[in-house]
């Protein structure tokens, strides 16, 4: 084996009979001698490595059986206590020095069953009468005797009523009955009151509704877990909010959630497929501005820092830094230098367009690219403007041209023509002569 | 703490002036103005002077740092008290200005951050603002050896924003200069303020700094070009959707030559 491995290395040709093609590719441990002992098939199930540490003792696998000892095995009879009838039945025993061994049969300690209650035709009538009359004497004598028989199993006694009960009824039933048996029974109510059937009573609707509710989770479909999944991750984010809000509070203040004015005044003139702010994000906004409203006092750049989170909580961190590149390229202030009011306002709605066009054009390049996919099974040609740069550097309004950064994702070549064709429905770089 | 039993003090002695603590009408006090925010412009700031030939090793630089209003009109209309935490280097570094100018003057050689705490009148505020100033002694950029005419100005602006405040306070800054109110709802009756012309609530030591000695180094903060660049954004911004509103309108165009081309 060690000379066509030789011979692979030295790129010699291998013998055409020779399957070194396959043991090349095998790894390199197989090769070695497997350790006597064990077979060959059983070592490889290892992994072709010998344990790390001894399974067993080694010295147990050779110490010879004790030689002061006289072991036989004899065919004998055995004895169950567990068995109520004649019925005689041999095994296999370890005789030592002639002398059998003694004790019961090592099973019998797990023949366990049921203390089902037996009641007297007196104690029925006087506390076992169903009230509402669909137990009859006879069903219940029945289902008592159904009970000892299979220990309570209530889907194998639910099986073999002659009547048809479902299983809750039975259990109800027999639930009750034994219940009354137990307060009939006690000399005083202390001695019940830790019984489990009386402190944890069984109740019909209860084990119908769990049962309902398992099959339900049992039988809920992938998309109905996402969903759940969902529902519940936006809960949690809102009730956290508003626990964020309410630790804000002031003790005395009454909650008062009159929601601000704040509303995007430019939300109209946005186009219909453009990505209308989720439900979530509008409960971000609505709950940083109660939020601000409890503090009672806070500063400008305070509250616009809370709105840009809010406005960016939805999205991932490379988002915002393209958010953040595209204000510096168009030379606005990450921090407004002068926050008054407008200003605050304006570079809110500014920072919220900004990400509405970016995620439009996300959407376009994924359309895009899986189209062409579909069409050609490979990736789609490369879009001609770079996509972490929505406005390239423009002429007039800064200075030193800053190297196009190469998206790290990206497959194939990337063509860069500064000219895209009109056909593109990308959006065209803007040059000053647009504005 | 000194500070707190300093509050303590203040707030039980009677004022004669209603309105500062709300007095003695008790649903004034407690009733808030929704809809309506209180606004007081500030810059916080500090100007180092180089000691020239004075400087020593320690002492090589005297600065100043404030809370002024922007426009310089008096804060001590809304603040009560401003602290100024200077570097634990310094001896007793909780400073207090408990009336305005709210400023504090030192003499040092090291550039720190000072945490400021500004503390409210009882009728606009009961929690404190805290905010901070990195004080700048040396030029950016190196430009010779510094002179003791021409401090180092580090100014920065923002706005204490009071939402739906009470009404009281509300009626007593209304038309105070140091304060911009927004719009104010219809048909919205406020209380009178306490006495306009009793100029002991304005105390005797003049609280804006327009004459401070200062004040000609005080930068001018105007919003007009930070919003003309905003606006123009803006612009540039909804002009980058038209391709997305065109693809959507000749997207609903094809949908509706197809609709009228189906035979009815």
């Amino acid at each position: 084996m060690g000379g066509t491995d030789a011979k692979d290395i030295l790129g010699l040709p291998k013998t055409p009979l020779s399957l070194t093609q396959e043991k090349k590719s095998r790894p390199q441990k197989e090769s070695h001698r497997k350790p006597d002992g064990i077979s060959r098939e059983v070592y490889a199930l290892t992994g072709g490595v010998a344990p790390l540490m001894p399974s067993i003792d080694v010295t147990h696998l050779k110490r010879p059986p004790p030689h002061d000892e006289k072991v036989a095995w004899q065919w004998l009879p055995v004895k169950s206590s567990a068995r109520k009838d004649d019925l005689q039945l041999y095994h296999w025993v370890r005789v030592v020095n002639d002398v059998p061994p003694t004790g019961d049969y090592s099973f019998a300690k797990y023949n366990k069953s049921v203390d089902v209650l037996k009641y007297t035709d007196d104690e029925y009538e006087n506390h076992l009468t169903d009230p509402v009359s669909v137990w009859t004497k006879e069903e219940t004598d029945q289902l008592f005797e159904l009970c000892e028989r299979f220990d309570l199993r209530f889907t194998v006694i639910a099986d073999r009523f002659p009547l048809s009960r479902t299983v809750e009824e039975l259990k109800d039933r027999y639930y009750s009955v034994t219940r009354a048996l137990l307060r009939a029974r006690a000399q005083s109510p202390a001695e019940l009151a830790n019984h489990p059937l009386i402190k944890e009573p069984y109740d019909m609707t209860r084990d119908r509704e769990r049962k309902r509710a398992l099959s339900m989770v049992l039988s809920q479909s992938r998309h109905q877990e996402k969903k759940d999944a969902e529902i519940l991750a936006e809960a949690k984010r809102i009730t956290e909010m508003r626990l964020a809000a309410r630790r804000a509070a002031e003790p005395d203040v009454p909650a008062n959630e009159n929601i601000g004015s704040v509303s995007p005044s430019s939300n109209s003139q946005l186009p219909a497929t453009a990505v209308a702010p989720s439900t979530l994000t509008m409960a971000d906004y609505a709950s940083t501005l109660a939020s601000l409203r409890m503090l009672h006092v806070y500063l400008r750049t305070y509250g616009l820092e809370q709105m840009v989170q809010a406005a960016s909580s939805a999205v991932g961190l490379r988002t915002i830094k393209r958010v953040e590149q595209t204000l510096q390229d168009l030379g606005v202030n990450l921090k407004p230098k002068v926050p008054t009011k407008t200003v605050c306002d304006e570079h809110l709605e500014l920072r919220k367009e900004i990400l509405t066009l970016l995620n439009l054009q996300k959407q376009l390049q994924y359309k895009e690219s899986e189209g062409s996919s579909h069409r050609e099974g490979t990736y789609a040609a490369m879009p001609d403007t770079p996509k972490d740069r929505v406005f390239a550097s423009e002429p007039f309004s800064f200075g030193a041209e800053r190297p196009i950064k190469k998206e790290p994702k990206r497959k194939g070549p990337g063509r860069r023509s500064d000219t895209p064709s009109p056909a593109h429905k990308r959006p065209r770089k803007l040059k000053a002569s647009d504005l | 703490m000194e500070d707190s039993a300093v509050e303590i003090l203040s707030a039980s002695t009677p004022k004669p002036r209603i309105g500062i603590d709300g007095g003695d009408d008790n649903k004034n006090w407690r009733r808030r103005v929704n809809g309506v925010e209180v606004s007081v412009p500030i810059v916080c700031g500090s100007i180092a002077f180089y000691r020239g030939k004075k400087a020593k090793e320690y002492r090589t630089h005297n600065w100043t740092v404030y809370v002024r209003g922007a426009t310089n009109e008096d804060l001590g209309v809304v603040i009560r008290k401003v602290i100024f935490h200077l570097h634990p280097s310094f001896k007793s570094p909780t400073r207090v200005v408990d009336s305005p100018p709210f400023t504090l003057s030192e003499c040092g050689w090291g550039e720190f951050k000072i945490d400021i705490t500004i503390f409210f009148h009882a009728d606009a505020c009961e929690r404190k603002l805290e905010l901070s100033h990195l004080l700048k002694l040396n030029p950016e950029i190196y430009s010779g050896p510094q002179s003791p005419n021409v401090p180092v100005v580090t100014e920065s602006y923002n706005e204490i924003v009071f939402p739906d405040p009470f009404e009281c306070f509300l009626s007593r800054v209304n038309n105070h200069p140091a304060v911009h109110v927004s719009k104010l709802p219809e048909g919205l009756n406020l209380p009178p303020p306490g006495d306009a012309d009793d100029e002991s609530y304005y105390k005797m030591k003049k609280g804006d700094t327009k004459d401070h000695p200062l004040s000609h180094w005080f930068l001018k903060f105007s919003d007009a070009d930070e919003l003309f660049r905003l606006t123009a954004t803006r612009q540039k911004v909804y002009a980058a959707f038209l391709p997305f509103v065109q693809a959507d309108i000749a997207k609903l165009k094809r949908q509706l030559v197809m609709v009228d081309a189906q035979p009815e």
